[in-house]
């Protein structure tokens, strides 16, 4: 595949029409002649995986490069947790009926607000106390996130059941459970936070080289880590709130695009791994809606496809390494 | 011009520079040596504002480097510390056109791409432009990214070991390189450096450090001396002249 197509265009062209081809066989295929009930609840999903596709590969490519690491996904640093016990909190101390029965866009934007502050707060001081130490970075990212976790568990256990339930329902989405209620704010948001990324693609590049020469090349490090950080995390935010947590996705859509696309520029990276992530997406939930039956949920199989490739990458890079 | 005042570091409880006071000479090639932790490449990372100092100031062309803008200053001082490899692909062309980043943001003009051509044939890379930089040995890696330091056409250079990893005839190359930007293009340019018998036979001034303080500075030939040097590194080092130049002997 590498071999057969070498330029960037045609890499792009080629990654198009596997787009294309999804999304027609996931609109039409065995729809039983109830066209309407099934265009509408499938676009719906359409529109989830495009948005939440192009925030991931934006974000996690973004981070990846931030952090040099390419095992490093922004999820790993617990931002999906937080934004769980956010929502959890949210809901549990304010009335959480009279937030959803009302308007539920200002909750959504209000925690992506409380996430972003937080991140950048945690992120912050991970990087300056860490900065030569990526370990330390992924233990505290990993360890807060069971934190943030077994708070979200306790304040769920504390509520009233048929809270819990609404809560479930309402605010943790899944790709099954998708918040279409959300898009056109988080079409926007994301609008804007990629448009902002690919003015900065060109100072990304530079990053590739090490802190230490970008700083030589008058790039003001700790300031572009501040101003990444915001839109990663907001990114992430409102990709979760969108179809829920998806650790790997982005560590898979990353990798595939470093491989295929092959180059340290940043824009052919978010194009390609845009497109990447929109067709495993649209491809994976064909597959699960109709070869699986719905027996099992997308983000398992992205989850477990996501792992697998986790530890062989590993394996690779120490025998290679 | 570069002056430093009381410039002081510590890592934890370890003072790694002590009050450093120092003016170094433009259109110099000036050497800074000395024993292993002396804190050399400490002093030129806080030069080159990569590392903060705790106190003290820099000053580069009379201005604090804390007033520089960054963009500005990438344009008048640059350093090159241990290369490091990469791990996407990238040529050794696109490796040098980084040095513009500076000037072009990722644009490159056609004044760009002259200055990255004249850094590639000056350090010999001219058949090794299209090369993916993971294949190059551990010397051309080294020449890349002196390409790269020259492409960012700074006046200041700082250089942290540059003949790292490079066979004689290279050393020789690049020695030679630093002392023509010196002499024909104006440049003011520091490097640390291990060989003495390089230092004595390239450098203007040598600057020697010992304990993050300054042991000795002045002219080569003040600091080439076999009472200097030997309390310097606290070994017995003899000094011979070949040819009319000063060589170090150390092998005992």
């Amino acid at each position: 595949m590498k071999k057969l197509i070498r330029s960037f265009p045609l890499k792009v062209i080629a990654l198009l029409i596997l787009v294309i081809v999804s999304c027609i066989l996931f609109l039409t295929y065995q729809t039983y002649g109830n066209w309407d009930f099934a265009l509408s609840l499938r676009s719906g999903k359409l529109i989830a995986f495009v948005l939440v596709g192009i925030a991931t590969s934006f974000a996690t490519i973004t981070f990846q490069t931030l952090t040099h690491n390419q095992f490093l996904t922004p999820n790993i640093l617990g931002l999906d947790s937080l934004y769980t016990l956010v929502q959890t909190t949210i809901f549990f101390f304010f009335n959480g009926k009279q937030l959803l029965g009302s308007e539920s866009v200002a909750t959504f934007l209000l925690t992506i607000a409380i996430m972003v502050i937080f991140s950048v707060l945690l992120a912050n001081f991970l990087l300056r106390k860490g900065q030569n130490n990526l370990f330390l970075l992924l233990m505290v990212g990993i360890i807060l996130a069971t934190l943030l976790n077994s708070i979200t568990t306790f304040l769920q256990v504390a509520m009233n059941p048929n809270e819990f339930d609404a809560l479930q329902t309402k605010l943790f989405a899944s790709f099954n459970n998708i918040n279409s209620q959300y898009f056109p704010i988080a079409a926007i948001i994301i609008l804007i936070l990629v448009i902002f990324l690919w003015f900065k693609s060109l100072t990304l590049d530079v990053l590739h080289l090490g802190d230490d020469q970008a700083t030589n090349l008058g790039i003001n490090i700790p300031s572009l880590q501040f101003s990444l950080l915001v839109v990663i995390s907001s990114l992430i935010g409102v990709s979760t709130a969108l179809v829920g947590p998806i650790t790997f996705l982005g560590f898979i859509v990353a990798n595939i695009s470093y491989h295929f696309i092959g180059t340290y520029h940043h824009r052919q990276l978010f194009i390609g791994g845009s497109l990447i992530a929109i067709f495993l997406l649209i491809f994976g939930e064909f597959i699960v809606e109709q070869v699986f039956k719905l027996n099992t949920p997308l983000s398992s199989v992205i989850e477990f496809t996501g792992g697998i490739y986790f530890i062989g990458k590993v394996i690779y890079e120490r025998k290679n390494g | 011009m570069i002056k430093l005042t009381d410039l002081s570091k510590k890592y934890g409880v370890k003072k790694v520079v002590s009050k450093v006071n120092l003016s170094l000479t433009t259109n110099k090639l000036t050497a800074i040596i000395g024993p292993n932790g002396a804190g050399k490449s400490t002093l030129l990372a806080m030069i080159s504002r990569l590392v903060p100092s705790d106190t003290g100031e820099i000053f580069l062309d009379h201005q604090s480097l804390k007033t520089w803008k960054q963009n500005s200053l990438a344009k008048k001082l640059s350093l090159l510390k241990q290369a490091s490899s990469f791990e996407l692909k990238i040529t050794v062309k696109e490796l040098v056109e980084f040095g513009r980043f500076p000037y072009s943001k990722g644009h490159l003009t056609e004044v760009d791409h002259q200055k990255v051509n004249q850094a590639l044939a000056i350090l010999g890379l001219k058949d090794l432009v299209n090369e993916d930089i993971s294949t190059l040995s551990g010397g051309q890696l080294q020449r890349a990214y002196i390409a790269l330091v020259l492409a960012q056409d700074t006046d200041y250079i700082l250089l942290d070991e540059p003949l790292n990893n490079l066979d004689m005839k290279y050393e020789v190359q690049i020695m030679k390189t630093l002392r023509y930007l010196v002499k024909e293009l104006g440049k003011t340019i520091i490097i640390v450096i291990h060989d003495l018998n390089f230092a004595a036979s390239y450098a203007d001034e040598i600057i020697a450090m010992k304990n993050g303080k300054i042991f000795k500075s002045g002219l080569t030939n003040k600091i080439i001396d076999e009472k200097v040097l030997s309390k310097l590194y606290e070994i017995p080092i003899q000094i011979q002249n070949i040819s009319g130049k000063p060589f170090c002997l150390y092998f005992n």
